[in-house]
């Protein structure tokens, strides 16, 4: 891959030494200056926008991110809304011209119902043109919980048609489900990093306790994380969620399952965490640091933790997607999250019979999102791993 | 067993060590019983005198780097004395500090380490690298701690304005002397400097080892200096002491030692040193067997099994270090006897 980056295997110097290098050195270039000054995170930086898959998949995230940070204006409305007279309306398609001019619309949904079945059945009538806007004014709601806002990603030109559009169908219940999609983005990732932050912390602590202390307690502790590995996720996860109280609010539960999830999702993580500790430990520049007379907090913290961050948070990023789709499986078998909290679980329990799969193929839209979600996650993981030493070549 | 005590001499003694001995255990099983012990560094002592070099040469695994982080105290020595004279005149032992106590003493002693890849933080620069003494031991001002460190660039032979760039920009021998730059900017009094140009190419080998000269000159430093290469140790020490599977077999001044060795394990050593001479064709006289096992040691003269010179004496009596010339110790039953060859003058 040529990205016209200068490689820090290079040195920007000749093997030679002093008086004569000294001048020849004067000459380098600045280009070759900018390497010799560039920090770890630079270097990371440099290799990681070589993986363009990786680049992508970040922007990919950074997006699913904004969505976390406001469903609100990525929806069409109010996600709770429920009208049974508009079940199962199909996706409706949008159209960016109209006329040769750009003006994007949907077409309008015509419900009729079936004879024989007596079941609403929707069809699409592109002669009845709904007008679509984007950012511009739609409901009200709160931005961050705390500021008042109507600014909308799309809402319809006309504002009498504002419950006339479904991006992406309706469920069972007749809820928009473009708009529930939004929020369960919101539940579904902070679940998958809330859990893997707990799982670093834990990790981080039991990990480097274990590395540096050694002896009995790093005993202990490795023996407690061959435990955990060993024990059955599934059934595990399945009693463990089974026992929380049906009465709990879904922020409680939200928090429980976070919970549930690192207290296996940290043990991966405190071994590596170890690991580096005790390779750390026999470093020479660690050595060198102890005998400047460095203290050991000095130590772990300017010398140890540095040398190895840039791991935790390639580790961590892999870790996020397996916390999302073990939140999705468990909240899809109705243990994990519940209505009316919203994830990607939730939504696709909404799919779970073969009948709904015939004639609302769209309901499995979420699980389009978990797929999007975790290879994005693995791909920047990745090219976050194969970055994270820059030195090692 | 008597320590070799230091004949009279103008200078005075700074490092003297006594009886040092680092036993590793060998643990077995869940409940990691000891089962045995690795005697890395075996009741050795040795003295070094202020602004002198002594050299600490050895196979590798004979203890020679275990010795020395002993005395830097990055191990702590099963047993021992490792005497410490400050300037005022003190002399204390370090090898029973902690880490409290030996605060006081870590900006006397540094070290000089032979990996100049490993030994350097790849995530500083050399600011940072070669200012974090200043800063631990109290330089907060950060203009203060620029012109030191730019001070002890110009020292080793770097460029001042090389402060900010990072390790991956320089190479090994630059890297060794931002190493030695760190070692001096306590301005210590002893430098422990293990191996410090084995990695480095044999053409900057030379200006590492004669830089470190200079400095020893310029800021009157005492070095005791760890290598395997023979010549290297010629050239740069006064003294050498030679270890044999963690022991100290012989210890004299450099050119009589090169000269005249009295051990067989030292004329052995010299006796392997190719020579640059294409005229000569001698076979090189290799030694039998292996280096001991200092796991399971020998019994009486830990060299007996590879020495031609052994006797029934030395498979069952440990020999004892032994002065049998100003300055000159051996650790052999049969040295007063033995007529060794000693060097040929191109080492």
């Amino acid at each position: 891959m040529n990205t016209g980056n200068p490689t820090p295997a290079t040195p920007s110097t000749p093997l030679s030494e002093p008086a004569a290098l000294d001048d020849a050195l004067l000459i380098t270039s600045q280009e070759e200056e900018r390497v010799s000054v560039a920090s770890n995170w630079t270097l990371v930086w440099w290799r990681f926008r070589k993986n363009k898959l990786a680049v992508f998949s970040a922007v990919l995230l950074i997006f699913l991110f904004t969505i976390v940070l406001a469903p609100d204006f990525f929806s069409t409305m109010d996600p709770e809304t429920t009208d049974a007279k508009l079940a199962f309306i199909p996706i409706q398609r949008i159209h960016w011209f109209d006329e040769g001019k750009l003006r994007p619309w949907v077409p309008a949904v015509i419900g009729k119902r079936d004879p024989v079945t007596l079941r609403m059945v929707w069809t699409t009538d592109d002669t009845q043109k709904v007008y679509l806007r984007f950012f511009s004014a739609g409901y009200t709601y709160q931005l961050f919980g705390r500021f008042e806002a109507n600014l909308h990603l799309v809402t319809a030109l006309n504002p009498e048609d504002a419950n006339r559009i479904h991006l992406l169908g309706t469920d069972r219940l007749g809820r928009d489900q473009w708009s529930r999609l939004a929020y369960a983005t919101r539940i579904s990732m902070t679940i998958g990093m809330i859990s893997v932050i707990l799982s670093v912390v834990l990790g981080l602590l039991l990990g480097g306790v274990s590395g540096y202390l050694g002896g009995l307690t790093d005993m202990f502790i490795q023996r407690l994380i061959e435990l955990l590995q060993s024990l059955p996720t599934i059934p595990i996860w399945l009693a463990l969620t089974a026992a929380l109280p049906r009465t709990w609010s879904p922020e409680r539960v939200f928090f429980a399952i976070s919970i549930i999830l690192a207290l296996r999702g940290w043990t991966t993580l405190g071994r590596e965490v170890r690991g580096r500790f005790l390779s750390l430990r026999e470093e020479d520049f660690v050595l060198a640091a102890e005998l400047a007379g460095a203290s050991r907090w000095r130590i772990i913290l300017h010398h140890m933790i540095p040398t190895f961050t840039s791991h935790i948070i390639a580790t961590s990023t892999l870790a996020i997607p397996v916390m999302i789709v073990t939140e999705t499986s468990l909240s899809f078998l109705g243990l994990g999250l519940r209505p009316p909290a919203i994830s990607w679980g939730v939504m696709l329990q909404e799919a779970q019979n073969i009948q709904t799969l015939a004639l609302a193929p769209w309901l499995m839209i979420p699980g389009l999102a978990v797929i999007i979600a975790v290879l994005a996650f693995n791909l920047v993981g990745d090219g976050l791993r194969d970055a994270a030493d820059p030195y090692s070549h | 067993m008597t320590t070799p005590k230091p004949a009279s001499s103008p200078r005075q003694v700074l490092l003297e060590v006594r009886h040092l001995k680092k036993y590793f255990p060998i643990y077995k099983g869940l409940m990691r019983k000891v089962v045995n012990q690795v005697r890395a560094v075996d009741d050795v002592s040795f003295f070094v005198r202020q602004g002198e070099t002594l050299g600490l040469v050895g196979e590798s695994g004979c203890g020679k780097t275990t010795a020395s982080r002993c005395i830097l105290r990055a191990l702590t020595p099963t047993s021992g004395e490792i005497l410490f004279r400050e300037a005022d005149g003190t002399v204390t032992d370090l090898a029973k500090l902690d880490r409290r106590g030996l605060a006081r003493f870590r900006p006397q002693m540094q070290m000089i380490f032979q990996d100049p890849f490993a030994s350097l933080n790849p995530r500083m620069t050399i600011f940072d690298i070669v200012s974090e003494p200043l800063y631990v031991h109290g330089m907060r001002s950060r203009a203060e701690r620029t012109e030191k460190v730019a001070e002890l660039l110009r020292l080793v032979g770097l460029r001042p304005e090389y402060m900010q760039r990072y390790p991956h920009a320089f190479s090994g021998g630059q890297r060794q002397r931002i190493g030695i730059a760190r070692a001096l900017a306590l301005r210590p009094r002893l430098v422990v400097a293990d191996e410090p140009v084995s990695a480095l190419d044999v053409s900057v080998q030379a200006q590492v080892l004669n830089l470190m000269l200079e400095l020893q000159e310029a800021l009157s430093l005492t070095y005791l200096f760890v290598a395997h290469d023979l010549s290297v140790v010629k050239h740069i020490s006064d003294r050498v002491c030679v270890m044999y599977v963690g022991k100290i077999v012989e210890t004299a001044p450099t050119l009589e030692l090169f000269a005249a060795p009295r051990h067989p394990y030292t004329a052995a050593l010299l006796a392997a040193v190719p020579v640059p001479d294409p005229q000569r064709r001698t076979a090189i006289q290799e030694l039998p067997g292996e280096v001991a096992s200092p796991a399971n040691p020998p019994s009486g003269c830990y060299f007996h099994p590879r020495c031609q010179f052994a006797v029934e004496r030395c498979r069952q009596e440990s020999p004892q270090l032994e002065e049998i010339a100003p300055d000159h110790f051996v650790s052999c039953h049969r040295a007063a006897e033995l007529s060794l060859p000693g060097a040929v003058s191109h080492v």
